[in-house]
């Protein structure tokens, strides 16, 4: 009993990861029906930023409260930025080209951070006032991550059978906090009910005096940050960073969109979750070996039944 | 295309009539008779009047392994530039061409034939992964060329054939020392397997060492895998945790293994976990922190051994690279080394005086360990076992075969 | 937006099959010559070694073009055909290894259970692209995209948990039986396939879809059809590539067959031009030269280690940072859907006029 409740909490755990991170993938599908296949990646480049404010913060600097929110702001605007210049320069020329191009400038982006991150360059650069600043890719090797909660045991059931601790409850906090406010502002403000008419139909929506451009801009932007506050999740959570861990992560969490129907807000979060629950189970129950062949294996199966995906519908195309 | 089809299924019945046993056995790989190509590449190896002996290495210098690959080249560069400042061999330099193989095998053979075929090195030396190796051994023994491998522990390379050594213990060996070690040592009876399944290395020593420990009279209490590049564990750990053991084997890399110990921590499993040699590296104590303080794995050599040999080695490679050397860093140091040794001993540079030269190495004084080659062309060499305190690894005891 | 982009992409003359590629006629003409071929490079183990990766190579990126430049779906797990077809075709040979044809010599008859090997790896792809294929290519979009990388992962997963294959370590001693003249037979055949292809009707088919799916729907193409036709083909041809490399290889694992693999097959059809054989046929010797060319260049400037080492760190962002430039910059490749003789005798004349 003591252990099924551990594997939910873990399984929960991972699939909170799970959604975030698809949550990213269903927008931006939404808006352009681009598979950002760079996604992955950007969240990876967050990590790095979190790592990188969390070392420049010192020690006892980062596990305070306002260090932890400086991280989390750090990471979360610079992936807005990266998100943004990445759509600006990579995706926006070609959103007139057939689709394929736009997925290939995707996956070449994803290459591009993934492997660029493993290479070990840097410089140094002389600032006035006797400061340095230096600038260095990070290198293959994995690092590990700052304690930025520092771990406190809340809650233990029996003799330590199963054991909460508080970075797990803060974590599944904040996660849940980033759904809502994301749920507020597709469903709830004027930018969201412009996306959404993006979404349906982009050129409909130009002419109703929607500013498409700026709305996907804004979506980019927003799902990178989300993918940045994922990303630092996954970090608190597994306490490693390492270059490929966009690749890994985001593959899976990919998954889990289609899953759930991708393009469906509410259906990225199930699918995260159920990804990460099945998972765990087929981990603990069954062979931990045929773990992410059934993790694909289930996304195959769900094609082929509801080939929308749980909670998605398949479009009729117009001509 | 309507006469086609029968006339195909003829030809088919056919064949299947005529098939039978092989005569005599196939001649292994595509050169019966090494002789016959030993002349040429042999006789082309060193060309006259050049001033420089050249080696070959092979090394995953970029991909998943390359933090292995580069420490074993620092380590056989270390070597050769103390061989060329002490006089080089027979009055010329000792050189050596490094090439990637990004830890693909089809690269490695790619590799290696460019090595002996177009740079016409003497001698090979490399790779860290077995399953490279074993591309490069059967590469290089078909063209008889002789070849070091400093740190493959699958049994399976050096049986490719009589040019093909290592300088390291093999898997059986290392499995055997830490199921002795829990089972003797630390009393253990019920241990608990976690492998990485995407790694032939671990898979090795997990199978090894559940056998020994299962002989000597323990329990396995469970086999439970991951897949390198994880870094969620703990739903395995979940399952291991229910099966109460009083030990875990990771036989797998530091860049997992640190991860594993916390969340293990984290999960309330109390017990050590034990390792092999892919858990040497100093991120192995940033990733695992406290967590991985009390576990305990075998390894080639330590860094704690007084002998001046060693703490030289260290102060070397800490001063050309910083940072203490690794495990591979030191095979890779020793395999130069038995190479550079071969050469000053054999009469000539071709294949065949160099492959006798290197079977003859006997109590070699290594950094990793006293180098003898028995006749199947492994080392024999004792291990040790290393316990995490402190945020460094301490000598415990050695074991010898 | 779908008519500008058509007119211009559909290619018209030359898709007509030349009359020298009809017919028995060309596979006869090709023995001999590979066959000189390889007797000419018995010599020298390193061009030979070379020019097979190549050749394996070339066999990819040209049956992936039959997908992703001929059909515009988009699959991504090429290599996992290919390690469906070289671990078939390794485990056959394997198999059959100390079996011999009594009333053949010992070389032929190893040539002849290799291309019984070869037709097994084949065919097990082309099973496998069939059941991948199907539930994907119902749909319309990027789900081939990740159905074909999920397949990938399989792939990976049932290797490393099935002892026959060696698990991790891979398998080894698979009789080396591949010579310059087998892959390359094998590049000839999957050049004349995608040739033929692009000049018949069914070729027009794959065009249509390409270019406009529901018009072609519409005009009564059978879309789903065609579609899963050309993957299985594209999967053969990709089973037959992993089953020459397990012949030339010594040791084939999982580490080989990955999603790396997959994307570097990409970045040669797209590169080439999707939907031009020649193109992907260049690209692809261009891709495999170029890192060897690289370390020629670097050891002739006596650079040692450091510097090609950097090269070889540097090849995986820069292959990313291509792609991108090229989708920007030139988004049907260098050749678009043309052959190169469409481009290069244009160029000629044009050179003639301007001297004479």
């Amino acid at each position: 009993m003591a252990q099924l409740l551990q594997h939910l909490i873990n399984g929960l755990a991972a699939g909170t990861i799970y959604a975030l991170v698809a949550l990213g993938y269903t927008m931006v599908y939404g808006v352009l029906k681009l598979i950002n296949f760079a996604h992955g990646d950007v969240m990876m480049v967050g990590v790095y930023m979190g790592y990188a404010t969390a070392i420049g913060l010192g020690r006892q600097a980062q596990s305070s409260l306002w260090g932890v929110a400086l991280i989390f702001a750090a990471a979360m605007l610079g992936c807005a930025l990266l998100g943004f210049f990445i759509e600006r320069f990579a995706y926006r020329p070609l959103r007139e080209k057939p689709r394929l191009t736009a997925l290939i400038t995707a996956i070449g982006i994803s290459f591009a951070l993934s492997y660029g991150f493993q290479l070990d360059l840097g410089f140094k650069l002389p600032l006035p006032g006797g400061y340095e600043l230096s600038l260095a890719l990070p290198g293959a090797s994995p690092r590990a991550f700052p304690e930025i909660i520092r771990p406190t045991e809340w809650l233990i059931i029996g003799d330590r059978d199963v054991v909460i601790w508080n970075w797990q409850v803060i974590s599944f906090l904040i996660a849940l906090g980033l759904m809502l406010v994301l749920q507020y502002l597709v469903y709830r403000t004027r930018f969201g009910r412009a996306m959404r008419a993006v979404s349906w139909d982009h050129r409909v929506a130009a002419l109703m005096g929607i500013p498409t451009d700026r709305v996907i801009a804004l979506t980019f932007m927003l799902s990178s940050a989300l993918a940045a506050g994922a990303g630092l999740l996954y970090a608190i959570k597994d306490t490693s960073v390492s270059p490929l861990m966009g690749l890994y992560v985001g593959l899976k969490a990919f998954v889990a969109a289609v899953i759930g129907g991708i393009g469906n807000v509410p259906g990225a979060v199930v699918g995260g979750l159920v990804l990460g629950l099945v998972e765990e189970f087929v981990v603990g129950y069954a062979a931990s070996t045929w773990r992410d062949a059934v993790a694909f294996g289930f996304l195959i199966l769900v094609l082929l039944v509801k080939p929308g995906g749980l909670f998605g519908r398949v479009a009729a195309e117009k001509v | 295309m309507r006469r086609l089809v029968p006339m195909l299924l003829a030809a088919l019945a056919a064949l299947a009539a005529g098939c039978e046993k092989k005569t005599q056995p196939a001649p292994s790989g595509e050169s019966g008779a090494p002789t016959a190509t030993a002349g040429q590449s042999a006789g082309s190896a060193a060309p006259e009047g050049s001033d420089t002996i050249l080696l070959g290495e092979v090394g995953a210098l970029t991909g998943g392994q390359a933090t292995f690959g580069i420490s074993t080249r620092n380590g056989v560069e270390l070597a050769l530039k103390e061989a060329n400042a002490a006089g080089g061999v027979k009055g010329k330099k000792v050189a050596v061409r490094v090439y990637d193989d990004q830890s693909k095998p089809e690269e490695a053979a790619l590799a290696v034939t460019r090595l002996i075929t177009q740079d016409k090195v003497v001698l090979i030396l490399g790779e860290v992964a077995s399953s490279s190796s074993l591309a490069m051994a059967e590469k290089a023994q078909a063209a008889n060329v002789p070849m070091i491998t400093p740190s493959s522990t699958n049994p399976a390379v050096t049986e490719k054939g009589e040019n093909i050594f290592r300088v390291c213990f093999i898997d059986p060996f290392q499995g055997f020392v830490m199921a002795k070690f829990a089972h003797d040592n630390l009393k253990m009876n019920k241990v608990a397997v976690l492998q990485d399944n995407k790694s032939a290395y671990s898979i090795g020593l997990a199978d090894v060492f559940t056998r020994k420990f299962t002989e000597m009279g323990g329990k396995i209490t469970g086999t439970e895998s991951y897949s390198q590049g994880d870094t969620d564990y703990r739903a395995q750990l979940t399952a291991i945790k229910k099966t109460q053991p009083d030990g875990i084997y990771v036989p797998g890399y530091y860049s997992e293994v640190g991860v594993i110990a916390r969340q293990a921590r984290e999960l309330g499993l109390k017990v050590p976990l034990m390792g092999g040699d892919g858990w040497d590296s100093e991120k192995l104590y940033e990733l695992g922190s406290s967590a991985i303080e009390g576990s305990y794995f075998s390894n080639h050599y330590s860094p704690d051994n007084p002998d001046p040999r060693v703490q030289k080695f260290i102060a070397d490679y800490k001063a050309a690279y910083g940072g203490v050397p690794d495990a591979l860093a030191a095979l890779g140091y020793d395999a130069a080394r038995v190479a550079v040794e071969a050469l000053k001993r054999a009469p000539d540079t071709s294949s065949a005086s160099l492959r006798e030269a290197i079977a003859q190495t006997k109590d070699f004084p290594g950094v990793a360990g006293t180098v003898s080659l028995d006749e199947k062309r492994n080392a024999v060499k004792s291990a040790v076992v290393l316990k995490v305190a402190d945020g460094k690894a301490t000598y415990v005891t050695t074991i010898s075969p | 937006m779908t008519t500008a982009r058509s007119a211009t992409t559909v290619p018209e003359a030359g898709a007509v099959v030349p009359a020298g590629l009809k017919g028995l006629l060309p596979v006869l003409l090709a023995l001999p010559v590979l066959g000189l071929l390889e007797w000419l490079l018995r010599a020298s183990p390193f061009a030979t070694y070379l020019l097979s990766v190549m050749g394996v190579n070339i066999i990819l990126a040209v049956s992936l073009n039959i997908v992703n430049g001929m059909t515009g779906q988009f699959s991504i797990g090429h290599a996992g055909f290919m390690a469906v077809g070289a671990y078939l075709a390794g485990f056959v040979s394997l198999m059959l290894k100390g079996v011999a044809i009594s009333f053949l010599p010992e070389a032929l008859s190893d040539q002849v259970f290799f291309l019984l090997a070869l037709l097994v790896g084949g065919l097990s792809a082309a099973l496998c692209g069939f059941l991948v294929g199907l539930p994907s290519l119902r749909l319309r979009g990027d789900y081939l995209a990740i159905v074909t990388l999920g397949f990938g992962e399989i792939i990976r997963v049932v290797v490393q948990n099935t002892d026959a294959f060696g698990r991790a370590l891979g398998l080894s001693g698979i009789p080396q039986t591949s010579g310059v003249g087998m892959v390359y037979f094998g590049v000839f055949l999957v050049v004349l396939v995608a040739r033929r292809i692009a000049g018949s009707s069914h070729g027009r088919s794959l065009w249509a879809i390409r270019e406009d799916e529901v018009a072609a729907e519409a005009m009564g193409v059978d879309t789903t059809g065609y579609k899963v036709r050309s993957f299985v083909i594209s999967s053969f041809f990709a089973g037959i590539a992993g089953g020459l490399f397990a012949h030339f290889v010594p040791i084939i694992n999982p580490g080989s067959f990955t999603f790396v693999k997959s994307m570097e097959i990409v970045v040669m059809v797209v590169l080439g031009g999707l939907g031009s054989t020649t193109g992907a046929i260049l690209a692809a010797i261009f891709l495999t030269l170029l890192p060897e060319g690289l370390r020629s260049l670097f050891t002739s400037l006596g650079a040692e280690g450091s510097l090609a080492q950097k090269v070889d760190q540097i090849r995986m962002p820069v292959y990313g940072l291509l792609l991108v430039a090229l989708m920007l910059s030139r988004p049907q490749g260098l050749f678009g859907t043309k052959e190169i003789w469409d481009v290069l005798p244009k160029w000629w004349a044009r050179r003639k006029k301007g001297t004479s």
